[in-house]
This record gives structure tokens, C-alpha cells and sequence, in this order.
């Protein structure tokens, strides 16, 4: 029997697409799907995804987690769960249409939550730890439960299949969201698995990746030491949990965190490019950080609340095209993908590697 | 004596057609093997005090020479070996504890040779080191827990003192005394040339080689030869030294034939007095006591030099590098039971401590399940052979690699394991001022450079088929090992697959 | 001009050069044949030993050579530093082998004419045999 992800690494090649309105303004799901589908032979129909910011206004200020269950016992148990930990605002199955390319969904059920205040206040631990190491504690310990998105105001929704095919079975036409991100896999072996797919989602942040890292098991074994565990052994996760451990934990910028990921070259790093200063503090990020260097090709969009970020390796051995459309700002693997959606765009360019792109809301 | 119950254990070969009789092997050979009869015009070699350290064979200008094993053999035993056998009657005779040197010879089974590199095929591209940057540099020492900020927002940049590395190789801990001044030059010439580290052992630091202290890491053993402040403060890390992989457990034994003027001075002992270190430090009976001396050490030197603290590997390597993570050391230096020496008792070199692979894999793990692996740096020594041995290691989880026995190589060491008797042919291990001059440091210290270099253009060479452009992202990167030939245990300590899986 | 120097500090009175010599100047193609049948050449280099300090000696090619002052048919001669014998000339009258201050000058072991080192220009070596030849680069050949 082939196994899952999970337990087996399974590498894969990809595309992905993005984009964000510095405006705020609200853009329905059909584009990014349209966007995605436009690189259909990136993918090979063994996994499709999309995030999805500022989807759930009328819920802003819950958590929305949403879950796949292999068994309505799972569920049970899942809910049981976040009976003890959380007050359960709203649940209901996330609503999905039939369509033929699409098969063997397990259960799929959306919650808005708050934490419990006694519990949270019990434990110590900031709001979005608690509810992190609750997401963790479920995919973790809970068989045939998993939590796949997690934030406030933004959702993941993947499955296996070609990325058109999954927007239109969660029917992505019925939200509006100020950015959005896309996944088309092309894994180099069946995984079958809808929590495979990709985005990977902690919280709010969500990343979308095509490559194959090199540096996987360095990366893996650091994290781990942090309290998280890559259940999944997909690049995606791994880096998913650097992104979470340096910006949410360790409160560096976006900007740095480039640096450490995708660090410059000692001869750049060297040469009179910085200053003295940037010297010192990207010879710090080395040092210290050494083991979150993510080596190997690879092209991400991390979503986060109130923006992306879009990075490749440093060598750029994976491909990413940006551009730029009034307050829209689009990146994706291919130029087709971004002018399906935008045929004029203002400007357009490839980003260099390890240089990132940081787009934020105008307000935040 | 009338009776010989052992025979030579080499027999040197002349191809009579090809001496010339020039004598030169004669003239090298410390162990009086050739000689020259003049009756009969010809050379003549007596085997039984030959050592096989090849100084004659590699002079010789015409390649006349062999040293091959002694054909006589006694009669076959499976259980009961020549050697065995050999050292019975030696023991009978002389009524001593058995002496040799370097590494354990044995067949026990070599882990870095049952390990076996990944490269990058179609799903991601391998990297040519010829034409994209290909980094090794890496640092040693303790990381800060958190980021820290200024008041103004920006990034503290302050960590504790850091070692920095062109390549993950050092030189491995080896006295002046145990080896001779010219050896510990072209340590640490080729130390100071490459941008990495040469230890100066336990025999303290000979005044003129203060100039090369910024590539020094200065050892403090039990013996305490030669340590005091100036030592102290010329070195760029402090190593203590709690054990030794070819013999743990106990001390060390420099006899007074090589402390001569210029060691005595060094070692800060009488001439001719033999140095003895204690098997324990007397001011370390538990790890509370080393925490001491590791914060006395960084106090004497201001907190301005990492602390190195170097065990041999044991049985419980793991809990003890877990202790000594929480002792304040930065780096922990860990030597498999292969590493070599200057002497040691064959007993206790050749069955005591375990394989480096499976210290360090445990130690790693450990480390990094308790989430203390950033606390200390590990370094691994033992018997790393080539740049293989150094790229499975680094991806095994250590941060650098001790090379001792390479290095001696290097200077023409022939591994006959007979330092303890000071007559090292090679000039290496010895203090006799004629065999002394025969390691001219600047021949040495350039094939310690040469070495140096082709290794590391041999781990970017894996480096880059492995799709990694920088070490770090190799540091415990185990996916890219697979064992071969090793049974479920040996993988599950390692911590690593099976090829094929 | 490039010199061969030795450096007593590193030589190890192997006397090796002096084989290389005598072998690079026999004419022979490799080191055994050059001794084959007794043959002994006679090395236009000699290591000097004693109380722990060794070193080898040859011409040092002088820039105000007395040899070629005193020699009586004009057989030696410096050319581009280098001071050579064409042995078609030497009588054998040994005034440079007197005359040497350095004791570097020699007979032949089959002939007469003397010999002497000449940098090895001119036979197949190259470089000078004796400097290839030292094992502890005790033997240099270099500018100073």
C-alpha cells in the first residue's frame, strides 16, 4: 500500500499564484481560481488549494478553523476537544458542491472560536500560542482529525485534484477576500491525501510553495525543538513553522526573516553592498540561525493577516513573476497565470533570489 | 636471549638488482634496521626492530625496498591469534601492561563506510560548485535563546564568544612533547593560512608560537602542563580536556626522555621528569565541579573566549554532553573510540568507549529532544578519514570535525603506532633533535593546507549534488543519509533510513 | 640569477643529492643503471656532516670566480651566471681544483678532465637533481 504524506516524504513540483489588493478591496474567489487553472500543467491533479484573507468579515474576530475528518468519531472527538478549550461560536459543514473530478472528501467542517477565557488565562500562553498549540495538539494526538486552517478572517480550502476542479467543489465564487494565494501539486508519487495538499496553514499564515528543499531535514530538526512537529514532512509545513517561530515568536520582520531563509551569500554579505551595521546583523542571523537556511529550489507566497510576502531561493532555481495593476499587486510561477487576470498589467518583473516581496494592506 | 618465542613482525625486502647501496636507509632509520657491511659490500637489514613506519621505503631513491608482513606464521588458530599469542609471550617476557599508539586497529565495524550520501535527481537540481557560491564556513559556540532587541528597535547583534571556521575542520588536541615542535608549527602555520583551529593538547604553548593564538584553542587538561594566564589569554578558545577516545578513563604518561629543555619550559615541569596526567582532574569529581572550571576559565579570561569541554566517547555520552550542555561550555568536543594517541595501553585503547557515528547520533538527538542543542556546538573526533567521513558526520548533526591522525598522515606518518617509543622516523612524534629536523614546517605545514583544501572541494563537491549551498542546511540534515548493512537498532540510534527506503 | 642554497637547518645528511647528481650527470636513464656493474659516479655535490649540523656543498657559482681566473685553457667559463667546464678543453691540470675556496670542483671517476656542478643545464634534468632530489627542501634553488 503507498503511503501518505505523513509517513513518507513526498517531493513535488508546483504552481502557485497570488495576489492582493493594497486597497482592501474585496475580489471574489472565482479569480484566483481562474489564475491557477491557467498553469494546469504544472499540476497533475494530486492536489489542489487556496487562502483566502478578509473572507470571513462577519466572523473577524473568531478563529476559524477548518477541519478534515476521516470518521464522524474523529468529529466527535474534535469536538470534544474544543468543547474543553474554546467557545464555539458557529459550526457547520464547509458548503461544497459535487463535481466529478473530485472524490473521496472526508468530512469537512468549519468552527469560529474564541478560547475559553479560564482555560487560556490557565495556560499561561499568549491567545495565539494557546490556540496554535491546540491546533498542534489536534493533528497531532487526534486520529483521523485535521485542522488545515486556522486564522482569524481568512481560510484555506484544498483537496486532491486539479486546482480549478477544487475551486469550483468549495465553490470559491461565494467568497470575496482582499488576497488571495493558490496551489496546483504535482507530487512525484500518490499521496491521496486532502491534508496533503497544500496551502499549509498555522494561524493566519498560509504558504503556498513550489520547489523541493534541500535543507528539509536541518530545517525539520531545528523547528522541532520549538514544540512543533512537522506531521507532515512536506517542505511546505516546515517552512509554514520557520515563518510562525521567527515572526510570531521571535518578532523579527518579514525583512529579516528573507534574510535568515533565503540568507545572502557570504561573498555579498562581504562585499561593501551593506553597511557596517547590516554586516553585523546578517552575520548574527547566520550565526545564530544557521539551521533555518532553507537551500534547494524554491518559490513561495506566505499569506499573513493584512498581506503576502513572495520569496525565492537564493540561487532562484524555481521560477516567480510579479506585477503590478494600480493597487493590485500578482505573483505567480507563470506570466500567463497573472495576465489571465490582469491582461494590463502596469508593470511586470522577476523578483531575484532571496530578494523578497512584502505587500501589505495600505491600513495595517 | 637463546630462545625467541616471538618473531620480527615485518621483514624488509632489498631487491638486491636495484640497491645502490647509497645507505640512505640506513642514515633514516632510528631503529638501526640497515646497515652496511663493508666485508661483504652490501646492505644488510635486521627485521626484528623494524616498525614498518616506511621511512626507508619512501627515501630509498631506487625503490628497492618492501616491508611486508612476516611470512612465518604460528599455526592457524581462529580463537587464539599470532597476535594474541605474540603479546602473551611478550607480557611473559617483560611482565609489563602492553603500549601502542594511535587508533584502534580492530575490526570493529566502520559506520561512516555503512552510510551512504544523497544527490539531487530531476526534482531539484544539483548545484556545480564551479560556477554558483558554495559556502562551508561555519561558527562554533553557544546561540542566544531569543532575539533580543535595542531601544531603538534594531536587532542586538551581541552573542557569546564565537569560534569562526572557514571549513567544519580543526585540528585535533596533540601536545608539543607528544609531538615535536616542527609538527606544531606546521599546525598551526596551516591553522593560521586556512582560517580554522589547531589545539594545542595538553603540553602547554611554546613561546614562539603566541603569534599564531588567534587559531589556537588552548587545552586544559588534567595534568594542568603549562597553563597560566598568558596561555590562557592567547589562545581563541579554551578546551578541557575530560577524556580521550583512544583511552578513556584514564591519564597520560609523557616519560622524561621527551622532556627535554624547550618541553620542560613549556610544560612548566622539571627536564627530565616524567609528565603524568591524573585519569581524573582532582578538582572534578561531578558536574557541578566542571561547571566551576568551565566559569573559572571564562572568568580568568573575562568571558571573551568559548570553553571547549572534550570527553571521550563513552557508554552514557549522551546524558554527559547533556550535563555538560547545562554546564556553560559552548562547545562540546566528543572523541570516538578510534581516535588516536601518542601512547596508551592496547587493553584499554582496543576495547574501551564506542564508535563516534553512534556518540554523536545520540548526542545530537538528545540534545535536540531536550531543546538545548543551540546551547553548545558539537565537534566530533575519532577517526574522520576523509571529506566523506566529514559530510556524514556535519549531517549526523555535528558542527565540526576534529582531524588528528589525517593530519599526521599528511606530515608522513605511516601509522606504525610506535610513537610511545620517541623514535618516529616521520619527526612527528619524537624530540630527538635529528629526527626532529626531518619535518621541515614548511614542507608540512603546506600538505596540512593542501589536505585542508581538497577536502573541502570535495564537501562542496557533495555538498552541491545534495542540491546545499551552504553547510548549515547539511547540519543534521539526516535525510540525506541512508545506512547500508546495518540492523534496525544501528539505524534507529542513528537515526537514520535504510537505502532503499 | 637563480642559485642552488642549502639550509643546514633542514638537511638530514641522507646524501641523497649526491646520488641524484651523480646519477643526473652520468648520462645513464635512471638511477640504477647509473650504479649498475660497480659503476660509482662521482656527485658534483657533497654533503658535509658533523656534531649535528649537516649541509651540502657545491659550486656556488661565484660572480668573481677564481677557477675560471686560473684555468689554463679558458675550458671553464660563466655564461649567464653559470660557470661550466666544455671538457674538450681541460688538460687536467687541477689549478681549479686548488684554486676552488669551496673544495666544489672534482676529477672525473674514468677520465682526467674535471668536473663540476653546472646547475644541471646541461644534461635532461631541468632543474638541478640535487635540489628535485632533497627530501627536507634543504636544497633550494632560488633568487636572493
Amino acid at each position: 500500500m503507498l503511503e501518505k504524506e505523513g509517513q513518507v516524504r513526498i517531493p513535488a513540483g508546483c504552481a502557485i499564484s497570488g495576489f492582493i489588493s493594497r486597497e482592501g478591496k474585496r475580489i471574489c474567489g472565482d479569480q484566483i481560481v481562474k489564475s491557477i487553472s491557467y498553469m494546469h500543467d504544472r499540476s497533475n491533479g494530486l492536489g489542489g488549494g487556496f487562502a483566502g484573507y478578509g473572507i470571513y468579515p462577519e466572523y473577524k474576530d473568531q478563529y476559524a478553523f477548518h477541519i478534515f475528518y476521516d470518521s464522524n468519531e474523529a468529529r466527535v472527538e474534535t469536538e470534544r476537544f474544543l468543547d474543553r478549550h474554546f467557545d464555539v461560536v458557529n459550526l457547520s459543514r464547509i458548503p461544497t458542491k459535487k463535481h466529478p473530478n473530485i472524490t473521496n472528501e472526508p468530512l469537512i467542517w468549519r468552527y469560529f472560536v474564541t478560547p475559553l477565557p479560564t482555560k487560556l488565562a490557565a495556560s499561561q500562553l499568549d491567545e495565539r500560542e494557546f490556540v496554535a498549540q491546540c491546533v498542534i495538539n489536534i493533528n497531532d494526538k487526534i486520529s483521523g482529525s485535521y485542522v488545515f486552517s486556522s486564522g482569524k478572517n481568512m481560510g484555506v480550502f484544498k483537496a486532491v485534484g486539479y486546482p480549478e476542479d477544487v475551486g469550483e467543489f468549495y465553490r470559491l465564487d461565494e467568497y470575496a477576500g482582499y488576497a488571495w494565494t493558490a496551489h496546483g501539486r504535482y507530487p512525484t508519487n500518490t499521496p491521496g491525501w486532502w491534508g496533503g495538499a497544500h496551502p499549509f496553514a498555522l494561524l493566519d499564515y498560509t504558504i503556498v510553495h513550489n520547489g523541493e528543499i534541500s535543507s528539509y531535514d536541518a530545517n525539520r530538526r531545528y523547528i522541532e525543538m520549538y514544540g512543533y512537529k512537522c506531521n507532515l514532512l512536506t517542505d511546505t509545513e516546515v517552512i509554514t513553522y520557520i515563518i510562525d517561530f521567527l515572526n510570531r515568536k521571535q518578532r523579527l520582520c518579514l525583512e529579516d526573516i528573507a534574510k535568515i531563509i533565503a540568507a545572502p551569500f557570504w561573498s555579498e554579505i562581504e562585499s561593501d553592498k551593506y553597511s557596517e551595521a547590516e554586516k553585523q546583523k546578517l552575520k548574527y542571523f547566520r550565526n545564530v540561525f544557521s539551521s533555518l537556511l532553507v537551500t534547494g529550489p524554491f518559490s513561495i507566497i506566505l499569506g499573513f493577516d493584512g498581506g503576502i510576502m513572495a520569496l525565492n531561493d537564493r540561487l532562484k532555481l524555481r521560477s516567480m513573476v510579479a506585477a503590478e495593476k494600480d493597487d493590485m499587486v500578482y505573483l505567480a510561477s507563470e506570466e500567463c497565470a497573472i495576465r489571465a487576470i490582469c491582461p494590463d498589467v502596469d508593470r511586470i518583473w522577476s523578483p531575484r533570489g532571496g530578494e523578497p516581496i512584502i505587500v501589505k494592506l495600505n491600513n495595517k | 636471549m637463546a630462545l625467541n618465542y616471538f618473531q620480527p613482525l615485518f621483514e624488509v625486502i632489498r631487491d638486491k638488482d636495484r640497491c645502490i647501496k647509497c645507505r640512505a636507509c640506513e642514515r633514516q632509520c632510528a631503529n638501526e634496521v640497515h646497515k652496511y657491511d663493508g666485508d661483504l659490500d652490501k646492505m644488510v637489514s635486521d627485521s626484528h626492530t623494524c616498525v614498518d613506519c616506511q621511512r626507508c621505503v619512501c627515501i630509498c631513491p631506487t625503490q628497492a625496498l618492501k616491508i611486508v608482513d612476516n611470512p612465518n606464521t604460528f599455526r592457524n588458530n581462529s580463537n587464539w591469534s599470532q597476535q594474541i599469542m605474540t603479546e602473551v609471550y611478550k607480557q611473559a617476557e617483560t611482565g609489563g601492561v602492553l603500549l601502542s599508539a594511535m587508533g584502534n586497529p580492530k575490526e570493529y565495524p566502520v559506520y561512516w563506510d555503512k552510510i551512504l550520501l544523497n544527490a539531487s535527481q530531476v526534482t531539484n537540481p544539483p548545484i556545480d560548485p564551479l560556477r554558483e557560491p558554495m559556502e562551508s564556513k561555519v561558527f562554533l559556540g553557544k546561540k542566544p535563546k531569543n532575539v533580543t532587541f535595542n531601544e531603538d528597535g534594531s536587532v542586538n547583534t551581541k552573542t557569546s564568544p564565537t569560534l569562526e571556521l572557514s571549513t567544519p575542520i580543526m585540528f585535533s588536541a596533540m601536545s608539543y612533547g607528544s609531538i615535536s615542535r616542527n609538527a606544531h608549527e606546521s599546525l598551526a602555520r596551516a591553522a593560521t593560512e586556512l582560517g580554522i583551529y589547531y589545539n594545542t593538547g595538553e603540553g602547554g604553548l611554546h613561546k614562539d608560537f603566541y603569534q599564531y593564538g588567534p587559531n589556537t584553542i588552548v587545552q586544559v587538561a588534567s595534568g594542568r602542563f603549562g597553563v597560566f594566564k598568558d596561555y590562557l589569554e592567547t589562545g581563541a578558545a579554551i578546551e578541557i580536556k575530560m577524556g580521550q577516545g583512544a583511552k578513556p578513563g584514564i591519564g597520560g604518561h609523557l616519560p622524561g626522555a621527551k622532556i627535554l629543555e624547550d618541553v620542560s619550559r613549556t610544560r612548566m615541569i622539571p627536564m627530565g621528569t616524567d609528565a603524568i596526567s591524573p585519569a581524573p582532574h582532582h578538582d572534578i569529581y561531578s558536574i557541578e565541579d566542571l561547571r566551576q572550571l568551565v566559569f573559572s576559565l571564562k572568568e580568568a579570561t573575562e568571558y571573551k573566549k568559548p570553553v571547549i569541554v572534550k570527553i571521550a566517547a563513552v557508554h552514557n555520552v549522551a546524558a554527559i554532553a547533556s550535563g555538560i550542555a547545562r554546564s556553560g561550555a559552548d562547545i562540546i568536543a566528543i572523541d570516538g573510540y578510534r581516535g588516536g594517541t601518542g601512547a596508551a595501553p592496547t587493553r584499554i585503547r582496543d576495547n574501551v568507549g564506542i564508535p563516534i557515528e553512534l556518540a554523536l547520533a545520540s548526542v545530537d538527538q538528545r540534545l535536540r529532544d531536550e531543546g538545548i542543542r543551540n546551547e553548545v556546538s558539537i565537534v566530533v573526533a575519532g577517526s574522520i578519514r576523509s571529506s566523506s567521513d566529514v559530510v556524514k558526520a556535519i549531517a549526523l548533526g555535528a558542527d565540526a570535525c576534529y582531524i588528528g591522525t589525517a593530519v599526521l598522515l599528511s606530515l608522513g606518518c605511516h601509522l606504525c603506532r610506535s610513537c610511545q617509543t620517541g623514535k618516529c622516523n616521520w619527526g612527528i612524534a619524537t624530540q630527538r633533535p635529528d629526527l626532529v629536523k626531518r619535518l621541515n614546517p614548511e614542507i608540512g605545514y603546506k600538505r596540512l593546507v593542501n589536505l585542508v583544501h581538497a577536502w573541502d572541494h570535495e564537501i562542496k563537491e557533495m555538498m552541491g549534488g545534495m542540491g546545499i549551498n551552504s553547510i548549515e542546511a547539511l547540519r543534521g540534515n539526516r535525510l540525506m543519509l541512508r545506512g547500508i548493512g546495518l540492523n534496525e537498532k544501528e539505524l534507529e540510534i542513528l537515526g537514520i533510513q535504510h537505502a532503499g527506503q | 640569477m637563480k642559485k642552488v642554497y642549502v639550509n643546514e637547518e633542514w638537511c638530514l645528511a641522507c646524501h641523497l643529492c649526491e646520488y641524484y647528481c651523480a646519477a643526473a650527470n652520468s648520462g645513464a636513464e635512471n638511477m640504477v643503471k647509473a650504479f649498475a656493474n660497480g659503476n660509482k659516479p662521482i656527485p658534483r655535490i657533497q654533503v658535509e656532516e658533523g656534531s649535528g649540523i649537516n649541509f651540502a656543498v657545491q659550486c656556488r657559482h661565484c660572480d668573481n670566480p677564481l677557477c675560471v681566473k686560473g684555468c689554463i685553457t679558458g675550458a671553464l667559463s660563466v655564461k649567464d651566471g653559470v660557470i661550466s667546464c666544455d671538457e674538450s678543453r681541460c688538460v687536467g691540470c687541477y689549478t681549479c681544483v686548488l684554486s676552488c675556496p669551496y673544495g666544489c670542483i672534482v676529477t672525473s671517476e674514468n677520465s682526467k678532465v674535471i668536473q663540476k656542478c653546472d646547475l644541471c643545464v646541461k644534461n635532461n634534468n631541468g632543474d638541478p637533481a640535487c635540489v628535485k632530489g632533497c627530501p627536507n627542501k634543504a636544497i633550494v634553488l632560488e633568487e636572493r
